[in-house]
């Protein structure tokens, strides 16, 4: 890896408990993330991975423990705050808007940093279309760095599966958030198209020093990207540390036993 | 009070009417996830499919006796209702399937429309009588309590109770039959049902065909308290507000909601119009479903709704 | 000139981002809103613009409003037609009583009530959707149509229920004949819709859109959707109410509420589905399709069933006409959910091929 600098703690989880009426989804877990550096959240199945992501952007609020962004509590954050705290996230079952091109879904990508009010907008003429010049700039160079402009004016629906997790994550990144949650971004993809995705993260992670936490299940790609790793099962954290430390910690080991490659 | 409980029980006899359409809304909501806004639109159909074939078969056979022209009607009627509901199946439902709620909701107001015009088209669009023997003679309850007892019609107390006896049946065939096992299966979870080997389009065919008969039961009472005639049409309209306070997904909910916009309905009118101008009662019924909408989505009856990302 | 793009390379982003960016659309545009204006006065009679042209225009204004809201934020509205009446109703308060009212102005007053009442009948969108969404608007629908019938100060106290508006005028020039009224009705119908594609091809357009498609994600993009669908319920109403208004200024003259019946917002919806949703030039042809078919049928039914020697009626007519609204509502949905606004855009993007189509 290149010269990027791991920092301070940018995002402190403590000790957070999630529960669907009588099902516990997440029990007292503890973690957290440094400014710059690539934390993978793994774990089986039902594990609870995506309900943690969906914690720390807000779609879901625990029912106890606290979330500290740069020093500031969000344990009550809803998900529109946590995109004004520049935290970004892709799906695991893609989420775009389907009615929409693939240049119109990333612009949507840049609506939190566009100024113009109805009128100038219903108006264009000004300041409204200054605006939209503007910000195509920025977004056509995610659509450069993502190596998707043949693909700019097409209605998303017609991608094919690999392509859309691209612009998914083009529109994450259209938001230039600090920090990039990605849930399995490479599920469902064969191994060049891995090995792109692995490529797209590590660059805007060197690039812009995006912080990324991401679940994925393919452990040589989490081994080989991630600085340290939180190991979920059943709702409960059964190791964190550096991919050599998880790989060796017996816990993690049982649980994966026979499920790892 | 005499006045106060002569105006509950008219408010609780219309509200059971109101009970019967809501069930043909949840039996169909319950089965296929449709909000099917043609069920007024078919108790015309079957309204207006009894009316003219009482008063053609009598023609056709030359036969006199009203009791049996009334029974091959009615036998007539219910197989022109399994018809509608076969077709729409076929025809509509088939090919919308896995859809948003709002465009099978959309598609739906194109089969009310489409009925409507059938309907008015094969059956004329006149009023039709619709004369199953129903006594129309008034009747005094509770002389010995209130001076000059409660008045109630016949008519109404014989509806009523034709009402509770569909319901009660209705519950039965759901919770004894096998069918309504398989019913209440793919009410729970589409795929499941599917993949244990239920038939999807034959239980949706079912479940369309007894809306249908609901339809019918509820055109015939209404019909021969008002004729067969296009007004029956806005039923559907009118007991909308009734699943939205009970609950889409439960049979007691439609029940309860349509006696309670029932009473609602006429108490308001009664003991609120006078001072307001008058013909409130359709908009009451919506005002106070609006209010459960923001307060309690789910009605008083039906399931949370809890989404999933 | 044919319809060629080769040899035309677009610059700059700012010429991607034009309304109509292939310069032959831009012309075919100019020419058909020159022709609406200049050439259609010269050619049409008094009863094409009665019967067909101004509701036609008028009508297309109020579907352009119902597909903000349906086509483009997704969310379904069965009260348009309540949000009619609201224009023309407010407007005809605001002109009757504030002296000196110019009548354009009571027109936009009128549709801005609208936008106003059609925020508070929105705001259960916030918390619901589809068909208890619809249950909300209906109840508007129901509480208006009452209210405009009961509620005398709203009528200005006249004894029979219906007003009237004796003449509308705009700095100075009437608006009397039936070819200054479709003209008037066509220069709000025409800023009207270049207003409405600015604001869908812009952000807001964009929040609309991505609410529509998927509002958990857009949520966690930065939309707010109070913000979003509130907005799109005011726009709407907005131009439906500013529609009511006009049909009842310019194209009744005097009316009652039953001039914005639940019928009248089916019909509205029906527009949209049949024209094409989320389009705007789909407004137009749902409102012309919507206009004309009942004229049409009222002229070939006699003639056809007077082959099969048939004699059809005026409620036969009637009964065939809603028949076909029903079946086109279902085949629509079912084959093209994109409505006529599809079908016609599949053919120019055939015809930008031609002849070779790989």
């Amino acid at each position: 890896m290149s010269g990027r600098k791991i920092g301070e703690v940018i995002l402190d989880l403590k000790n957070i408990t999630l529960r669907f009426g009588g099902v516990t989804a997440l029990e007292d877990i503890s973690f957290d993330v440094r400014e710059h550096e690539v934390r993978a959240i793994i774990g089986p199945n039902g594990a609870g991975k995506s309900s943690m992501l969906n914690v720390i952007n807000g779609v879901y609020r625990p029912q106890e423990g606290d979330i500290i962004l740069r020093g500031e509590h969000h344990a009550n954050m809803d998900s529109y705050g946590a995109a004004k705290a520049g935290l970004a996230r892709t799906f695991q079952n893609i989420a775009l808007f389907k009615g929409m091109s693939v240049l119109d879904n990333i612009m949507t990508g840049r609506n939190l940093k566009m100024k113009a009010n109805l009128l100038q907008q219903a108006v264009w003429f000004g300041p409204a279309q200054r605006e939209e010049l503007e910000h195509r700039e920025k977004v056509e160079e995610i659509i450069d760095f993502l190596e998707i402009q043949h693909i700019r004016k097409t209605p998303v629906g017609r991608l094919p599966y690999g392509l859309q997790k691209r612009v998914d994550l083009a529109r994450a990144l259209a938001m230039e958030p600090q920090i990039l949650l990605l849930d399995e971004p490479m599920a469902g993809m064969n191994v060049e198209e891995k090995q792109d995705m692995s490529r797209f993260i590590l660059d805007v992670n060197d690039q812009f020093g995006t912080t990324v936490v991401l679940i994925e299940h393919d452990m040589g790609v989490v081994m080989d990207i991630s600085d340290r790793v939180v190991v979920l099962d059943y709702g409960k954290k059964i190791g964190d540390g550096t991919p050599d430390e998880v790989r060796a910690n017996p816990d993690v080991i049982s649980a994966y036993l026979g499920a790892s490659h | 009070m005499a006045f106060f409980l002569e105006t509950l029980l008219g408010g609780l006899m219309s509200g059971m009417l109101y009970s019967l359409v809501a069930l043909g809304f949840v039996l169909i909501y319950k089965a296929s996830g449709v909000f099917n806004f043609a069920q007024g639109a078919m108790v015309l159909f079957a309204a207006l499919s009894m009316a003219r074939f009482s008063e053609w078969i009598p023609q056709w056979l030359g036969m006199e006796n009203l009791f049996l022209a009334n029974l091959l009607a009615f036998v007539v009627s219910v197989a022109v209702m399994f018809v509608v509901a076969w077709l729409i199946e076929r025809l509509v439902l088939r090919h919308l399937v896995n859809q948003e709620g709002a465009t099978l909701l959309m598609a739906t107001l194109g089969i009310a429309y489409f009925l409507d015009g059938v309907g008015q088209t094969i059956f004329g669009s006149d009023i039709y009588k619709i004369d199953v023997g129903m006594p129309k003679e008034p009747v005094f309850l509770l002389e010995s309590i209130f001076q000059g007892g409660i008045l109630i019609n016949k008519e109404d107390f014989i509806a009523a109770f034709v009402s509770a006896m569909l319901v009660v049946a209705l519950s039965i065939f759901f919770q004894k039959t096998s069918t309504g096992r398989a019913l209440r299966a793919v009410a729970d979870d589409h795929q499941a049902a599917q993949s244990i080997g239920i038939p999807l389009n034959r239980i949706w065919v079912i479940v369309w065909c007894v809306a249908g008969i609901t339809a019918l039961v509820a055109g015939i009472i209404w019909g021969s308290k008002l004729g067969a005639q296009f007004s029956l049409s806005t039923v559907a309209l009118r007991a909308l507000p009734v699943v939205i306070l009970g609950g889409l997904t439960s049979i007691p909910g439609a029940i309860i909601g349509g006696l309670i916009i029932g009473v609602g309905e006429k108490l308001s009118e009664v003991f609120l119009g006078p001072y307001v101008g008058g013909g409130i009662e359709i908009w009451f019924a919506y005002m106070l479903a609006l209010i459960f909408l923001l307060f309690r989505p789910q009605g008083l009856f039906g399931e949370k709704i809890i989404d999933r990302v | 000139m044919f319809y060629r793009e080769n040899g035309q390379f677009k610059t700059s982003y700012e010429k991607d981002q034009q309304v109509f960016s292939i310069p032959q659309d831009r012309w075919a545009i100019f020419a058909i809103i020159a022709f609406a204006f200049i050439g259609i006065p010269l050619l049409v009679d008094e009863y094409l613009f009665r019967a067909i042209l101004i509701p036609f225009v008028i009508l297309s204004l109020a579907a352009l409003g119902v597909n903000i809201l349906v086509g483009y934020c997704g969310q379904i509205t069965l009260g348009a037609g309540a949000f009619m009446a609201i224009g023309a109703y407010a407007g005809y308060n605001f002109l009757v009583r504030i002296s000196g009212m110019p009548t354009l102005g009571a027109i936009l007053l009128g549709g801005l009530t609208a936008a106003v009442v059609g925020i508070v009948f929105g705001a259960p969108s916030l918390r619901v959707r589809g068909l208890y969404l619809a249950v909300a608007t209906l109840a508007a629908q129901f509480f208006w149509d009452w209210a405009f019938l009961r509620i005398k100060w709203f009528t200005n106290d006249s004894p029979s229920g219906s007003v009237f508006v004796a003449d509308v005028s705009l700095m100075g020039w009437t608006v009397n004949t039936a070819a200054e009224k479709y003209l008037f009705c066509l220069g709000i119908l025409v800023v009207f819709s270049l207003l409405a594609k600015n604001m869908v091809r812009g952000s807001i357009g964009r929040q609309w859109m991505a609410i529509r498609d998927m509002d958990v994600a857009a949520t966690v993009i930065g939309i707010r959707p109070m913000y979003a669908k509130l907005s799109a319920f005011a726009v709407s109403s907005f131009y439906v109410g500013v529609a009511g208004a006009l049909w009842g200024f310019v194209h009744l003259g005097s009316w009652e509420p039953a001039a914005f019946s639940i019928d009248r917002s089916f019909q509205l919806l029906f527009m949209v589905i049949i024209g094409g949703m989320g389009s705007i030039v789909g407004s137009f042809f749902g409102a012309a399709f919507i206009v004309i078919l009942p004229l049409f049928l009222n002229q070939m039914l006699p003639v056809v069933g007077g082959l099969f020697g048939l004699d059809v009626s005026i409620a036969l007519v009637s009964h065939v006409e809603i028949m076909i609204f029903g079946a086109l509502i279902i085949f629509f949905l079912i084959v093209e959910p994109h409505g006529i606004a599809r079908l016609w855009s599949t053919g120019r993007e055939k015809l930008r091929l031609w002849p070779f189509p790989h």
